[in-house]
């Protein structure tokens, strides 16, 4: 039954350049892009792109799998602060300590996953609330641990192969966050397209013909959910490597609404939605919120209203340029 | 010890009572429309900047303050059903929901800081109710009592109304089966305006007279969201015996862990929400859907 939806869900794309390549050559592109738009804020394109890994993460298990959630900041919040942990510890190599974050958001991906996958519609979006909450809480009471609301600082990670220094102007941070990003991204497009993922994807639509073709869906969604914590991992670590601090604001209920929002902004159910709408949501934020944080609010409130009404499937279904064939075909029903 | 026990539990009852009336009014709007409406805390942020309002700069009194509140939240709050809520009555998925009525409230909480500032505003209690009452072993405030009281009545005439009126014969049957109702000549769509009128003014209600325990600044909205959705969901939607059972075990478990363990914060809160939830994944009286 798995080789059938394979044959007939994702014939294999048609066009010469594969998916994996464009995805690189646009990641590539991007980076280059922002580094010339952004020059003398590098700081600002790391934390957009630490962030983006966490839309990404998001991605995969409300995009993916449907399950709506609004606590994700958990898994990135708890990987900074161990990465974080472990550089203070001694152990600075930013390599290793990508691996400690990864390690430890797919730890809380599966702690998580396996608490709210359980259930379905209020119960599981208030489960996913509780345990961001409960995370949350523990955060800021463990301040031997986190710094409590002061933050855990002077996190200073070492040079990256030995050579490369981060230095204050962030250009070695920028360039190993794009190539992270980079990687990310093509594994995450193998993964998506891979029958695991177009699994995911039926339980999604009908959890129940799912179940009656034999899958077992409770097992999948916990392991998608911890794949999901590897990349949000990943970005949780990003932003302890690069910004030195981390802080109560990594972990909180506001991150996880923001993301959710920067998600369905671009488009949930395709990985070039979360890129795009992480990507325009914070180049937006970077320079409305500065000028005034209240009017911010009611703009992304009314933003969120207009794309609900107008746009249900996200910028990328506006558009479509990125996103080509590939979504378009993902997307379409049988 | 014993006094102490009693004394968090007058306090926890007080707290769980504005929990209630708040809460009462989201859970029957999921019971019913099955939306997850984010924006339930905005309503009765609303209705507590316009009590303020009335007291303070018109210079009523605080029955027809709080009429006025919450005859004035439901005016606002019309054109937004009429507008967005009907969109999503019964049929949209989670997710939708989620996004437009936490959008609503991005909104509420935007306009709210831009017109009235982010400083909190108090709303001043009448003589009657702003003094202490000795009740022997400790002294409570006169208003957590009045609190109390409102939430007993609150409960009791949504019971009558509910499974006494012509309304709540209605209300039920659309609760049941939407399609067959609709089928019968019950007119679903006026019925769910009515509900949501009736949702918002509690929210406002409760806003006003629980100030005192849940002050009124622009973030109202957003900071108890969380707290209401969570009592709607452990005690089942659209279950009023199961939101009082609900609003007063949370309450319990918040006041509780406040008293006894401050630096934790909400931890306990959350732990019992969660332990809840698995116990009872349809609530504590809520019914299957």
């Amino acid at each position: 039954m798995t080789d059938r939806i394979l044959v007939n869900g994702v014939s294999a794309p048609r066009f010469s350049v594969p998916l994996e390549l464009r995805a690189v050559a646009i990641t590539l592109a991007l980076g280059a892009l922002g580094y010339t738009l952004f020059p003398d804020d590098l700081a600002f394109l790391t934390r957009l792109i630490s962030i983006t890994l966490l839309v990404l993460s998001l991605d995969l298990v409300t995009g993916y799998c449907g399950v709506a959630t609004l606590g994700h900041a958990a898994i990135y919040g708890v990987s900074a602060y161990v990465v974080g942990n472990a550089c203070l510890a001694g152990h600075s190599d930013p390599l290793l300590l990508l691996l400690v974050g990864a390690v430890a958001g797919a730890l809380m991906g599966l702690v998580s996953g396996a608490l709210v996958t359980r259930f379905r519609g209020l119960p599981q979006l208030v489960l996913s609330i509780a345990v961001g909450q409960l995370i949350a809480a523990l955060a800021n009471k463990l301040s031997s641990v986190t710094g409590g609301s002061d933050g855990l600082s002077g996190i200073s990670p070492g040079r990256l192969f030995g050579i490369y220094a981060f230095d204050m102007y962030g250009r070695t941070g920028y360039v190993f966050s794009v190539a992270v990003l980079m990687v990310v991204f093509v594994v995450l497009l193998r993964i998506v397209h891979s029958p695991f993922g177009l699994l995911c994807q039926a339980i999604k639509d009908d959890s129940l013909r799912a179940r009656m073709i034999g899958a077992r869906v409770y097992p999948r969604l916990v392991l998608m959910y911890g794949l999901s914590g590897v990349v949000g991992g990943i970005g949780g670590a990003l932003n302890a490597i690069n910004t030195g601090v981390v802080g109560l604001d990594s972990i909180g209920f506001e991150r996880s609404a923001e993301a959710l929002v920067m998600l369905v902004l671009g488009g949930a159910g395709s990985l070039w939605g979360a890129l795009i709408g992480s990507i325009v949501f914070q180049v937006f934020e970077h320079y409305v919120s500065a000028a005034n944080p209240f009017h911010w609010m009611t703009m992304v409130g009314a933003l969120l209203i207009a794309v609900v009404l107008f746009a249900p499937k996200g910028l990328v279904s506006l558009g479509g340029l990125l996103a080509g064939r590939a979504t378009y075909v993902m997307r379409r029903r049988p | 010890m014993a006094w102490t026990g009693l004394s968090i539990g007058l306090d926890a009852l007080s707290y769980g009572m504005v929990l209630f009336i708040i809460s009462i009014g989201l859970s029957i709007m999921m019971g019913l429309m099955r939306v997850v409406n984010l924006a339930h805390g905005a309503f009765a942020m609303i209705g507590g900047y316009l009590a303020s309002f009335a007291l303070k700069n018109a210079g009523v009194g605080y029955p027809l303050a709080i009429v006025l509140a919450v005859l004035g939240t439901i005016a606002i709050a019309f054109p937004l059903e009429f507008l967005l809520y009907r969109r999503i009555y019964r049929k949209s998925d989670e997710l939708t929901q989620i996004l437009l009525t936490i959008g609503i409230a991005f909104v509420i909480i935007g306009v709210a800081n831009y017109i009235l500032g982010p400083t909190t505003k108090s709303i001043p209690l009448p003589p009657l109710l702003s003094g202490p009452v000795d009740l022997g072993f400790r002294m409570i405030p006169a208003h957590r009592i009045f609190v109390m009281i409102c939430g007993v009545c609150t409960a009791g005439l949504l019971w009558l109304l509910i499974d006494r009126t012509e309304f709540g014969i209605r209300l039920r049957a659309a609760v049941d089966n939407g399609d067959m109702a609709e089928s019968l000549g019950i007119k679903t769509q006026i019925l769910f305006s009515a509900t949501f009128a009736l949702a918002v003014g509690l929210a406002a209600f409760g806003g006003v007279v629980g100030a005192e325990l849940l002050p009124v600044e622009p973030f109202y909205a957003l900071r108890y969201m969380v707290t209401f959705l969570v009592v709607v969901s452990v005690g089942g939607a659209g279950s009023i015996p199961g939101a009082v059972a609900a609003s007063i075990l949370l309450g319990l478990a918040d006041t509780t862990g406040k008293y006894l363990a401050p630096e934790y914060g909400e931890f306990f809160f959350y732990l019992a929400v969660i332990l809840v939830v698995f116990l009872f994944p349809n609530g504590l009286l809520g019914r299957r859907h």
